[in-house]
């Protein structure tokens, strides 16, 4: 299948009184034409870095990129100027954030707010672009477009300014979107609601799209693959199905085991204990070392390589070396499939 | 919008009766009258003089003579120069002022935008330093030596400008500086700060995202939210700017409002202290007014009326 993005090595780095925060450290993913992948971690893992990096949206200086690219449709996003990157977003890339209370523009209206990009990138007059807005609203699934257009955000739900908020997103047919936690500040019933429109207007669109989340429930609901972050890198990918029945790295067991399960009441969740690593000084081998039950010797001074596992699974952990001891995973990460709720 | 309109009239008025009243009281409890002097008075002709101003009057009854002729916007005469009515006072001498306070506040307004949007958009680097150290100074430097400095420096020194007066254009410029100079440095500070907040909103982020140039994001997103505070310290700014007129009128012999005020307070001269007292509250209400309404218009969230939108 056509890669829309291939990121290769990605390292960005934010320089602060404290030192340099490598915040991403040497990450690489790809992404075919109509596809999801979740980017899943805890807070900090460095996934809001990485989704901003890709729209050239760091603010340079304090951030910098410090290695790596990013080839969006063959070209190197890195290397372009700040004027093409102006052609690129809203029009090839689109960003939804996380907080729809706080990303919308309060003294404009939300026609306006669509309109903007429509008449940037596609040359549409005022009245073409209201129109277009229309339609846009309608296809997010806003009742009453014709009026809600000229309304401003705080005359919206929270439900429907992060779907005003997509009808943005979308006003160009981007190629690819990327959604940083586009849930996870709406309450659960509208959380679904969301998570369908986004796979709905995919079907529609073939837009390939990056979701980043913390909450697995998500991922299940909408991903085809998933890679799982954790202290600036990415310690394990797969496909969804992989990710949930056969991971391999004792992180992603941990986040499988954090999950809320269907089936009992216990909500009594298994949070995995310790903190992440100081990014100021990140550990030299394995990121999890000093969380992991299983850490050995060898994972604190070394990283471990990727163990390619099937064509799309890749873990990096000691535990695949065939040196190392047989461990299976915890109970708690097994029952992935109780989630898997279509 | 007329609702509203009249419900603030409404309170307008209710204010200016509150003001009205406590001036005069207060007026009354002060000690010394209007013709007390270093020349004691003949009984007679102090008797006299009282008489005919209705001075000897109860005081309930001098009360509500003054609240008629304020409802009829009629001050009576000076008690200094009885030559004169305090409407004529009021009339000749407000001109000078509102230009010259016009003058200051649009100084203040744009300069001190200019500066704090420079300095968020250099924000940490030479420019922020330099607006931020000229903000600091003009706040921390009080109006009169502001004026006499600048007398100094552009009047006397190199001789430019003229030392005060208010004949021409060129008159007016040095006061109004003078005037513009504390409100200016605060909305600079109120202006960076609050662009530096908007700047690093997420709705800034949204519209970058989208593609739009630098400049549409800076001037199209960013300013109009973050003039918010500026708009609000309008009012306070109308006060600061009346309150410096009465030293600033003063150091350059300028025949406004503010000057008459302070003379009439020297002098003693009840009616016409009463009658800018009730002028400068009039002009402030009307202004705090002014401002809520421009207040709506900029920000949606804010509505001043019941026109548009609805839930
Ligand atoms: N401007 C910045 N300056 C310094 N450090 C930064 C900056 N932006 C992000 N970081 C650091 O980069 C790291 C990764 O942050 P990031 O926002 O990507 O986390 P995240 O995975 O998105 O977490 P969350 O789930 O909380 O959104 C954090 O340690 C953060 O402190
Ligand atoms: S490499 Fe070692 S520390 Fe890291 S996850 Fe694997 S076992 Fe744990
Ligand atoms: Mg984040």
């Amino acid at each position: 299948m056509k890669k829309v993005l291939e990121v290769d090595n990605l390292s960005v780095s934010f320089d602060t009184f404290g030192g340099e925060v490598k915040a991403v450290r040497d990450v690489s993913f790809e992404l075919s034409k109509q596809e999801t992948l979740a980017i899943v971690g805890e807070s900090g893992s460095g996934k809001s870095v990485t989704a901003q990096s890709l729209m050239r949206l760091i603010e340079m200086p304090p951030g910098k990129f410090v290695d790596g690219s990013i080839k969006f449709d063959g070209e190197d996003l890195v290397l372009k100027s700040d004027k093409q990157m102006e052609d690129i977003r809203g029009k090839e890339i689109s960003m939804i954030f996380q907080d729809p209370m706080t990303s919308l523009n309060p003294t404009m209206t939300v026609g306006r707010q669509i309109s903007e990009s429509l008449i940037k990138h596609q040359g549409m007059t005022k009245k073409e672009a209201h129109n277009r807005g229309i339609e846009l609203l309608k296809l997010v699934g806003i009742p009453n477009p014709e009026a809600r257009i000229n309304q401003y955000p705080h005359q919206y739900s929270g439900g429907m300014r992060q779907r005003g908020m997509i009808a943005i997103a979308l006003a160009c047919n981007p190629k690819m979107l990327i959604a940083d936690e586009p849930t996870t500040a709406l309450d659960v019933t509208i959380q679904a609601q969301i998570l369908d429109l986004m796979r709905n207007l995919k079907e529609q669109t073939g837009a390939a799209i990056i979701l980043i989340t913390h909450d697995l429930g998500v991922v299940a609901n909408a991903a085809d693959r998933v890679a799982v972050m954790y202290g600036g890198k990415i310690v394990e990918t797969g496909s969804a199905d992989e990710i949930f029945y056969n991971a391999r790295h004792p992180y992603t067991w941990g986040l499988l085991g954090s999950m809320p399960k269907l089936e009992d009441d216990n909500v009594d969740l298994h949070a995995i204990p310790g903190s992440p690593p100081d990014l100021l000084d990140p550990p030299k081998g394995c990121p999890f070392a000093a969380r992991c039950p299983y850490a050995m010797k060898v994972c604190e001074d070394h990283m471990p390589e990727y163990t390619e596992l099937s064509s799309t699974q890749k873990t990096a952990c000691w535990l695949l070396d065939e040196r190392a001891p047989k461990v299976e995973p915890p109970e708690s990460a097994i029952a992935g499939g109780s989630i898997v709720n279509e | 919008m007329a609702k509203y309109l009249v419900k603030r009239v409404g309170f307008i008025l209710l204010s200016l009766f509150f003001i009205v009243t406590i001036t005069f009281f207060l007026m009354q409890a002060a000690p010394g009258g209007p013709f007390t002097s270093e020349r004691q008075l003949p009984p007679e002709i102090e008797q006299q003089l009282n008489e005919q101003y209705g001075l000897d009057d109860p005081l309930h009854v001098q009360y509500i003579d003054y609240l008629k002729d304020i409802a009829v916007w009629d001050f009576g005469p000076s008690f200094k120069y009885p030559a004169q009515s305090v409407n004529d006072i009021i009339n000749r001498s407000v001109p000078y002022s509102l230009i010259l306070g016009a003058e200051a506040i649009f100084i203040a307004l744009s300069i001190g935008v200019l500066l704090g949007v420079v300095a968020a958009l250099k924000h940490n680097k030479f420019g922020d330093y330099t607006a931020m150290v000229v903000a600091v100074l003009g706040i921390s430097v009080p109006n009169f030596i502001m004026a006499a400095l600048l007398q100094y420096v552009f009047a006397m020194q190199m001789d430019a400008l003229p030392v005060a007066r208010f004949d021409s254009f060129a008159h007016t410029l040095l006061p109004a500086v003078a005037l513009a100079t504390t409100p200016l440095a605060f909305i600079a500070r109120l202006m960076r700060s609050s662009m530096l907040e908007v700047l690093s909103s997420d709705y800034i982020k949204t519209a970058k995202s989208k593609g739009l140039s630098h400049r549409v994001v800076t001037y199209k997103h960013a300013l109009r939210n973050a003039i918010m505070p500026v708009i609000s310290y309008l009012g306070p700014l109308v006060v600061a700017i009346l309150t410096g007129s009465f030293v600033i009128e003063k150091i350059f012999a300028i025949p406004g409002l503010g000057n008459e005020f302070v003379e009439s307070i020297t002098n003693r001269d009840y009616t016409v202290i009463m009658g800018t007292t009730v002028f400068f509250s009039v002009l402030l209400l009307i202004s705090i007014l002014i401002v809520d309404l421009i207040y709506g218009l900029i920000d949606p969230r804010i509505k001043v009326a019941g026109k548009g939108g609805g839930k």
